[in-house]
């Protein structure tokens, strides 16, 4: 059974429950969805900066514990945060999320994702709210999908 | 942990039923999974394969591997009775006229394609092919794939709702005469629904509407006979019913496929090549172009005679037995929707639990040794027509035992428990 406390860490568990920065943004500068055809899984993100910065952030959409709880452990990381970190994290989110290590990156609470590695058929779920959020950032237009297939 | 979920408790003795004696011809049953027995309950996706079916594989890849039809040494000659042999098998497991119309394809899917290419050769703009809502994307991108290229036109015959039912009394109404071809499944993947095969065949071949079943869920557990039935065209999967992977069967009413064109072009499926033109061999061999899926084939044979001897009537039965137990102990859960019929369902159970998604569930399932499936099960318009993303399944076959469902039921309550919601 510890695979599964891995996966479905107490924080995680708390998140899917009650999800943080759960609401649209009034005025979003950017935004993104995120859609898992295979469960249904769907996430909207929504995005507004003071420059560079992203100065708030936040999410819709329904899904399972780990997708949830990811897309609100993402919004809480990523208030403050320039495009260029965002890009970073993603990377080192992947590499966690992928292969249990996080190489010496500080992810904070995004940490509880570690055990996700051993559950390929779920990294995906909760990859899909920063693909979401890496869309929103490359693409110029407006509300761009992203698909985990 | 609870007592009941640790691998270590030992369990109480339970009377060994026959149907339990089975288990011991399919090797892979006897495993465990995260440090649990393997509780196999995925066999809508696909059944394991009895050591009678894998041996045979073995036997004829040692001993008889050639390719058919064309060769005229003695390997070459015990391949093509091999393979002609598991045909008219298939002929008998159908009650088909003959066994010129059983067409071997890769499986379901496949028969259904080259029936909306072959057949479908005949459609025209302002056609129209009837489904149900509760088809299988197999039997449902196929049609649309035939209506973008013709300009045909698709129907639906609805379902009724949670209770997986067919509004059959719609059907005057939407028979009219543009309709071609009435394609609808036998058991719904998703909804355990058996559908009236036969009332509904007779009802179409009355107004000269021509029948396709999905036959995907029924072939392996429950007796057909496709002129009791009346359909014109039928398909199955081999790997459903205890075979191999790879291999499907297409019956088809013999004034059918001989008026249908080829749809692959390869060797076998030739009488006479020129450089510019070719005749067709005949039936069933004009629509199998290449090598067939000989070994296949061989194992399907043994699939079907395993099956026969144990009597499909008799393992209808069973799934019936142990959806009913399922169902029942299922609807005392706190939270629980479940899809399909109540009574007379076939051997699976759909559900969803309005506090934890499909996905977690079968994730923690996993972990306790139970394989259920989680997700759209490939019927993503049913599903959104009954507001729904994902259901968990259990789907049972003869080697499932009411142990098993119990276990089932016993892991979704630890699964409650687990993320903390009402039991």
């Amino acid at each position: 059974m510890n695979d599964l406390s891995d996966l479905y860490q107490e924080v995680i568990l708390d998140h899917s429950r009650s999800p943080r920065n759960y609401r649209p943004l009034e005025a979003p500068q950017r935004q993104a969805q995120g859609h898992n055809p295979l469960c249904g899984d769907q996430v909207t993100i929504y995005l507004a900066f003071e420059g560079d910065v992203i100065k708030d952030i936040s999410f819709q959409g329904s899904g399972c514990a780990i997708s949830k709880a990811s897309a609100s452990l993402l919004t809480e990381s990523l208030k403050g945060r320039s495009t260029a970190e965002v890009k970073r994290l993603f990377d080192q989110i992947h590499a966690l999320m992928t292969t249990g290590q996080s190489r010496g990156a500080d992810l904070g609470k995004m940490a509880v994702f570690a055990g996700v590695h051993k559950f390929p058929a779920r990294v995906k779920c909760a990859m899909l709210p920063w693909r979401a959020v890496v869309a929103a950032l490359e693409d110029e237009g407006r509300a761009p999908t992203v698909s985990t297939e | 942990m609870n007592a009941a979920l640790d691998p270590t408790t030992p369990r109480p003795a339970a009377p060994t039923t026959a149907w339990e004696l089975l288990r011991a011809d399919f090797p892979i049953l006897d495993q465990r999974v995260h440090g649990h027995p393997l509780v196999y309950l995925d066999n809508a996706a696909t059944s394991q394969k009895p050591r009678a079916v894998l041996e045979a594989i073995d036997r004829y890849y040692r001993s008889e591997n050639a390719n058919v039809h064309r060769g005229i040494h003695e390997l070459s000659n015990r391949a093509t009775a091999a393979y002609e042999g598991a045909r008219a098998r298939v002929a008998r497991f159908l009650n088909a006229r003959s066994a010129e119309e059983i067409v071997f394809t890769r499986g379901t899917t496949e028969a259904i394609n080259l029936v909306a290419h072959a057949w479908g050769a005949r459609v025209r703009s302002g056609d129209a092919i009837l489904l149900t809502e509760m088809e299988h994307h197999s039997n449902l991108v196929p049609w649309q794939l035939l209506a973008q290229r013709t300009g045909a036109n698709l129907r639906y015959l609805p379902v009724t709702g949670d209770d997986g039912g067919l509004e059959v009394d719609r059907l005057g109404q939407l028979l009219t005469p543009e309709v071609k071809l009435f394609a609808f499944t036998h058991i719904s993947n998703t909804l355990g629904t058996v559908n009236p095969v036969a009332e509904l065949c007779a009802r179409a071949r009355g107004l000269g509407v021509v029948t396709l079943v999905d036959a995907a869920q029924s072939a392996g557990h429950l007796e057909l006979d496709v002129q009791q039935l009346g359909c014109d065209f039928l398909a199955f999967s081999s790997h459903k019913i205890g075979g191999p992977t790879g291999l499907g069967v297409l019956y088809g009413r013999r004034e059918l496929l001989e008026a249908m064109p080829p749809w692959q072009g390869g060797g076998d499926m030739i009488a006479n090549v020129e450089f510019y033109a070719s005749r067709w061999n005949v039936i069933p061999h004009k629509f199998e172009a290449g090598t067939p899926h000989i070994a296949g084939a061989v194992g399907l044979h043994a699939a079907m005679d395993y099956l026969d001897r144990i009597g499909r009537q008799r393992i209808f039965q069973h799934d019936q037995e142990l959806a009913a137990r399922a169902y029942e102990q299922l609807a005392g859960l706190a939270g629980i929707r479940l899809l399909g019929p109540k009574t007379g369902r076939a051997g699976l159970v759909s559900f969803h639990f309005s506090d934890v998604h499909a996905h977690d569930v079968v994730t923690v399932a996993d972990q306790f040794g139970v394989a259920l499936r989680g997700g759209h099960h490939c019927n993503q318009p049913l599903m959104r027509k009954l507001g729904l993303e994902s259901t968990a399944r259990a789907s049972f076959y003869f080697y499932n035992t009411a142990g098993e469902v119990d276990r089932l039921v016993e892991v979704l309550r630890e699964i409650r428990r687990f993320f903390h919601v009402p039991l």
